[in-house]
């Protein structure tokens, strides 16, 4: 009993250790998948910010899936309000 | 004396400050208030903006914070005996620093986890965003030139290190991927690279075959090689080229590539090398042989020399840009302020402290002490290596053979010097470019020109100070001028934070007394070395030295021209509002 317990306590010891060195890399990497994910949702956009897209008709499926993340998209590229009159998030 | 027993007060001290003042500033000055909505949980994003628990956030913190700076300039400041510096890295960490990492975090978590830049815009004015922006830049130019001089010289004198130093690069890259592509933890493989590093290490100490020594390749000391340099003069230069070769390409990349997990390896150095150097001197508990004060030598005053001398590790302006950049966009709880903060320079100071025992228990006699400290530039040149040598000889205390144990040591400041040198090679790039963005030049505002002339800049400065031995032998002329910038840097953070404790109605005294003292042993400092040492009319003249050091003083005098107008209209003006 009192050896689990001892090594319950190192292992919580040991996770700590690990998230306190791999906060900022972790950071990174959410960063660049983030970049990622904007760049997709530009692309799935940008027929109704005009830019033409051969895919648009298909990119609408995608609607659904991407509506929730539209807000925080639009306010990450400097946009205070929703530049598309279809959506009004805000 | 026991050199434990700088260790125990020290130990007693930074307690006691915590205990007391850092409560006292919590509670009375910042009124920290647990019920304050941080900006982790305000604009909580997964990325940039997450509440962590305040250990974890310490641990992040501190290894950000934490690097060379610490060990070479108490292993110079040593120069004048023990008791001063050991007196300046408690004293300035508790009353100081303490309050400088602590007030820059607070004030950013009031402001969004806005940046220490723009809260010098909010609360005095473009012209500080500017000064401020010009202030980082002569830091990092500092820190390029000092810390490049700093590498070259170790792989000098540790030729045992060279190869462990550079294999961590493809072990960086290798563990970067894993965690991108795999999303693995990297705990294992970075112990695993670890080991691969002091491994080549201690192969390294025993066969000279793994030693990459560039000066006996060169024909050894005393050889000349082409256009007339000695091998040494040689070595460093080449070392200076390939090394900003490496960090132009290293600073381009992104940094979850190498930076990331080069930090994070260094970060197991860290902990290790702390728990070594500290389990070492219990164990051996050396005599301290270098005396108590050297106070009367007739080339380099202590009183202000001191001051600008011992940096990081006493208080330094670097830990601002971290506190405000990150740190506060991931604080859980207003009250962690104190934890996270004040500790977290607490934990520097411990880096110092063990510095300055290692460096004054290291000689067999004070005679000897006296011989190699003859003077302050032979302080500066060799404060270092005694460091390396003195902390090699703690840590046999535990077991590592003598022949290895320096070389273990030289291995850990080359690769916290490496990884600082990239984020600030990497920094100066967003600064020559924001700078570019301000005064309209867009051709500087681009990666590739950015980071050329970031480089080739640092470059010139770490070549071309040259002491009596060519190229290389003049480096620790710099140390002053960057001790001199980050203080710069410091006492601009405390005079935002002085203005931002008045407006939010507290006591600014324990913010002003800090920044008062800083700008007067810079401006003190600066003076001598500026009109005394290094002007046209001194006998050994410098245009180089004299130049920047004409910056700084003009900087230093900005500040403090600010700081009175700023403070003269802040008691004016009756409607004043809390910014926060």
């Amino acid at each position: 009993m009192f050896e689990r317990k001892i090594f319950n306590k190192l292992k919580r010891v040991i996770e700590m250790y690990d998230e306190m060195l791999s906060t900022p890399h972790r950071t990174e990497i959410a960063r660049e998948l983030r970049d990622e994910d904007d760049l997709f949702l530009l692309l799935v956009y940008s027929d109704m910010l005009g830019i033409p897209n051969p895919a648009f008709y298909y990119t609408l499926e995608l609607y659904p899936f991407i509506i929730e993340k539209f807000h925080d998209w639009h306010l990450r590229m400097g946009m205070e309000h929703s530049p598309l009159d279809g959506i009004r998030c805000c | 004396m026991s050199g434990i027993w700088l260790a125990l007060i020290g130990f007693l001290v930074f307690f006691l400050g915590y205990r007391f003042y850092s409560k006292y500033i919590s509670e009375k000055i910042y009124r920290l208030d647990p019920n304050y909505t941080t900006p982790a949980h305000k604009y909580k994003d997964g990325v940039d903006y997450v509440p962590t628990n305040r250990f974890v956030l310490w641990g992040h913190h501190f290894t950000s914070v934490a690097g060379a700076a610490p060990i070479v300039g108490p292993a110079i400041a040593v120069y004048w005996g023990w008791l001063p510096a050991f007196l300046w890295v408690i004293l300035g960490t508790v009353f100081a620093a303490g309050v400088h990492d602590s007030g820059t975090l607070f004030m950013s978590v009031r402001n969004k986890g806005q940046s220490v830049g723009t809260l010098a815009n909010k609360l005095i004015g473009q012209r500080a965003k500017i000064l401020f922006l010009f202030i980082i830049l002569l830091l990092v130019l500092m820190v390029n030139a000092v810390f490049a001089w700093v590498i070259a010289k170790l792989f000098i004198s540790n030729p045992s290190a060279v190869l462990s130093v550079f294999i961590q690069i493809p072990l960086a890259v290798w563990i970067g991927y894993h965690v991108y592509k795999r999303s693995g933890s990297m705990l294992l493989p970075s112990i695993a690279a670890l080991i691969v590093m002091y491994g080549t290490a201690i192969l390294a100490s025993y066969y000279d075959i793994l030693q990459i020594d560039l000066v006996r390749y060169f024909g050894g000391e005393g050889a000349f090689t082409f256009l007339g340099m000695s091998a040494t003069s040689t070595a460093f230069f080449v070392w200076i080229i390939i090394l900003m070769v490496y960090v132009y390409i290293a600073s381009t990349l992104p940094v979850w590539k190498l930076l990331q997990p080069r930090d994070y390896i260094n970060s197991h150095q860290l902990v290790l090398g702390l728990l070594i150097l500290y389990a070492g001197l219990f164990v051996t508990s050396p005599e301290i042989t270098a005396p108590m004060t050297n106070t009367g030598v007739s080339d380099t005053p202590w009183f202000p020399i001191l001051f600008i001398t011992v940096a990081c590790g006493a208080i330094s302006g670097f830990h601002g840009l971290v506190s405000s950049g990150t740190t506060s966009k991931q604080l859980d709880n207003e009250r962690d302020v104190r934890f996270v903060g004040y500790l977290g320079a607490i934990g520097e100071g411990l880096l110092a402290l063990v510095a300055i025992i290692a460096v004054v228990t290291f000689f067999g006699s004070q005679g000897e002490f006296l011989s190699t400290y003859s003077s302050f530039s032979a302080a500066g040149s060799s404060g270092l290596g005694v460091f390396v040598q003195g902390a090699g000889a703690l840590a046999t205390g535990i077991g590592i053979p003598a022949a290895v144990a320096p070389t273990i040591v030289a291995v850990i400041i080359v690769s916290f010097a490496a990884t600082t040198l990239d984020s600030s090679v990497r920094l100066m790039r967003y600064i020559i470019s924001e700078l570019g963005v301000e005064y309209n030049v867009p051709s500087i505002t681009k990666k590739h020109a950015a980071t050329t002339i970031a480089v080739v800049s640092s470059a010139a400065l770490t070549l071309i100070p040259q002491g009596p031995n060519g190229f290389g032998s003049g480096g620790y002329l710099l140390w002053p001028l960057f001790g001199t910038s980050n203080q710069l840097l410091a006492g601009i953070s405390l005079l935002l934070l002085a203005i931002f404790l008045k407006r939010r109605g507290s006591s600014m005294l324990p913010a002003l007394i800090p920044m008062i003292f800083l700008m007067f042993m810079t401006l003190y400092a600066m003076f001598i070395q500026v009109f005394t040492s290094w002007a046209p009319w001194a006998a050994n003249h410098d245009w180089l030295l004299f130049s920047f050091g004409a910056i700084v003083f003009i900087f230093a005098l900005w500040i403090v021209i600010t700081a009175v107008s700023v403070i003269l209209s802040e008691n004016k003006n009756d409607e004043l509002k809390d910014v926060g």
